[in-house]
């Protein structure tokens, strides 16, 4: 069966599946990855924030048990492998969408397991910040949510997006894998036809598909992250 | 009219506790440009942080007008720091905003609106000099550049006092001179109190009328700038004003009488002044010391002289080099 990749009824079983489901497939998956990445970030923007701004020294700092306790649950949540994190969260997904399998399903375990890596990036893109320029923020009487949201977060745009884009593309992989408990899109394709009923070809164009949409989410966010970045001399 | 009293900061480190700055008593009269001057570690910048509460001192305590800062809430302290603003060696601008949007911050902070805020923002770019800069990012600025911007966004509110944290100490001399001047400026025109830190010499003398000492975390000596640098007398004066070396070792006449000449922005001439006194007041005078440099036409720095032949001449001297403008004498007594 493997010399018949290329074979004739292969190519034309797969042409009409790239016709009939994959439009479907790469919608769901499109949805499902932006979805899911806007709320990880809805979670794990704030929860960067306080990881930088809580900590000894920070600009607001939290009491030393808090913090324990954040990086302790960021630190299980990442530890815990996708598979079977989608599987735990079962009870939890169906409070929230109703039931367990499915598309829209799929994007509550993608989140869990989302957000705490996200909230990691932020950390990062904000420990970036010239301090320096937080202590001339409060020279001038910022307050600390003013420091946030006026100096912070806008000055570390350009790593911020540079790390979106990050967990974008992760998310993507994540999605994928979703196929498994009933999550459509092209891990779905790839898994149905290429594992279950040996179409390596269709399996074939499903994975390329998900190269490209890698490949366009890296590229608008690498361009994004430079040209919003002021502090590139030469440009307007 | 700042006034710091028993001020001492002390840091915990794994190392123990380390006493940043011990028993710092100072007033500082508004509208004068006042200098800390003080080597690398010696407490400056811990200071200065404690003026406006950056830092808050583990003893003693700073007022303004009156207010005593330590007894106030995160809250005040806000609000009085829009009154006590600062300058940085490293500008400390923010690199995603216009220069415009910069200056606008702390307006944007204590909640003006938006297009007062941006007039006041253009009035305050031409008082430094960058009117058409409004729209440039700090990254396409020049350092002195970025430091003009700085000083508008700290004279945005308005503040009664400016703390400039080694304001210069990044920059070339000839901007250091332009910034400097553009301090005084302000300070003359807008009655702003300035409190400059530093670690040169130079920008002390350019513009600081009087100036406080700094090492190891204590003031060793304080007073006018002529005073002070034409005769220092702790150890920590003495390495800064003389930074190659003593006095004592420098050669000289035996009976020799020493004057101390400080530059403070005096015209350079055509005959240089030690010569024309030679001619015109028949006093021979021994350079054993100088250390002075001419920006533009002005000549900054200090120079020891030895003049020999008694009390008369000393004083013929001192008369001489006093009718000069911007020139500050003080005969040299011994120290040790």
């Amino acid at each position: 069966m493997s010399n018949g990749l290329f074979a004739s009824d292969a190519v034309a079983e797969a042409l009409q599946i790239l016709q009939t489901e994959i439009p479907l497939a790469l919608w769901e998956t499109l949805y499902v990855t932006v979805l899911a990445t806007a709320f990880a970030i809805l979670l794990g923007l704030p929860l960067g924030v306080l990881l930088v701004t809580g900590e000894k020294g920070g600009i607001r700092p939290l009491p030393r048990g808090v913090m324990h306790a954040l990086n302790i649950i960021i630190n299980l949540l990442r530890s815990v492998p996708f598979l079977i994190l989608m599987i735990l969260v079962f009870p939890l997904t169906r409070l929230i969408v109703g039931t367990s399998v499915g598309t829209v399903a799929s994007i509550v375990p993608l989140v869990i397991a989302a957000f705490p890596f996200v909230a990691r990036l932020v950390e990062g893109s904000l420990r970036e910040m010239n301090p320096n320029v937080l202590e001339a923020a409060q020279s001038m009487g910022a307050s600390p949510f003013q420091i946030v949201t006026k100096v912070m977060i806008p000055e570390s745009v350009p790593s911020l997006i540079s790390n979106a884009t990050i967990a974008i593309t992760t998310i993507l992989g994540y999605s994928a894998m979703s196929g498994i408990i009933g999550g459509g899109g092209l891990g779905k394709i790839a898994i149905n036809y290429g594992y279950y009923r040996y179409k390596y070809l269709v399996m074939l164009i499903a994975v390329v598909l998900l190269i490209v949409l890698v490949q366009i989410f890296q590229a608008v966010g690498t361009r994004l992250a430079v040209k919003l970045d002021k502090r590139l001399k030469n440009k307007t | 009219m700042i006034e710091i009293q028993h001020l001492s900061k002390s840091f915990q480190t794994s190392d123990g506790t380390v006493e940043a700055l011990r028993d710092i008593s100072l007033s500082i009269a508004d509208g004068e440009i006042y200098g800390i001057i003080g080597m690398s570690g010696a407490g400056k910048s811990t200071l200065v942080r404690c003026i406006n509460m950056l830092e808050r001192p583990t003893e003693g305590t700073v007022t303004i007008d009156g207010r005593d800062l330590g007894s106030l809430s995160d809250r005040e302290l806000r609000q009085v720091r829009r009154n006590v603003t600062m300058i940085f060696q490293g500008f400390n601008l923010l690199m995603q905003r216009t220069c415009l949007k910069n200056i606008c911050f702390p307006l944007e902070l204590a909640g003006m609106q938006k297009d007062k805020a941006e007039q006041r923002a253009k009035e305050l770019l031409e008082i430094v000099g960058l009117p058409d800069k409004a729209n440039a990012y700090p990254a396409q600025l020049s350092g002195g550049q970025q430091q003009r911007i700085a000083i508008a966004r700290a004279l945005a509110t308005e503040p009664k006092m400016l703390l400039c944290d080694e304001a210069t100490s990044a920059l070339d001399p000839n901007t250091t001179h332009s910034i400097l001047q553009l301090i005084r400026e302000i300070n003359v025109r807008l009655g702003i109190t300035v409190i400059i830190i530093t670690h040169q010499m130079s920008v002390v003398e350019e513009v600081c009328s009087r100036v406080a000492i700094l090492d190891d975390g204590q003031v060793m000596e304080e007073g006018p700038v002529g005073t002070v640098f034409a005769s220092p007398r702790s150890e920590a004066a003495r390495r800064l004003v003389f930074p190659e070396g003593e006095l004592p070792e420098l050669p000289g006449e035996p009976g020799e009488r020493r004057i101390r000449v400080v530059f403070n922005g005096a015209l350079a001439t055509g005959t240089p002044l030690i010569a024309r006194m030679a001619i015109e007041r028949q006093v021979a005078a021994n350079i054993l010391f100088a250390s002075t440099r001419s920006i533009g036409e002005k000549v900054y720095g200090s120079m020891l002289l030895g003049i020999s032949g008694g009390e008369e001449k000393v004083q013929i001297a001192k008369d001489y080099l006093q009718n000069m403008k911007d020139v500050l004498v003080q005969e040299v007594t011994e120290h040790e």
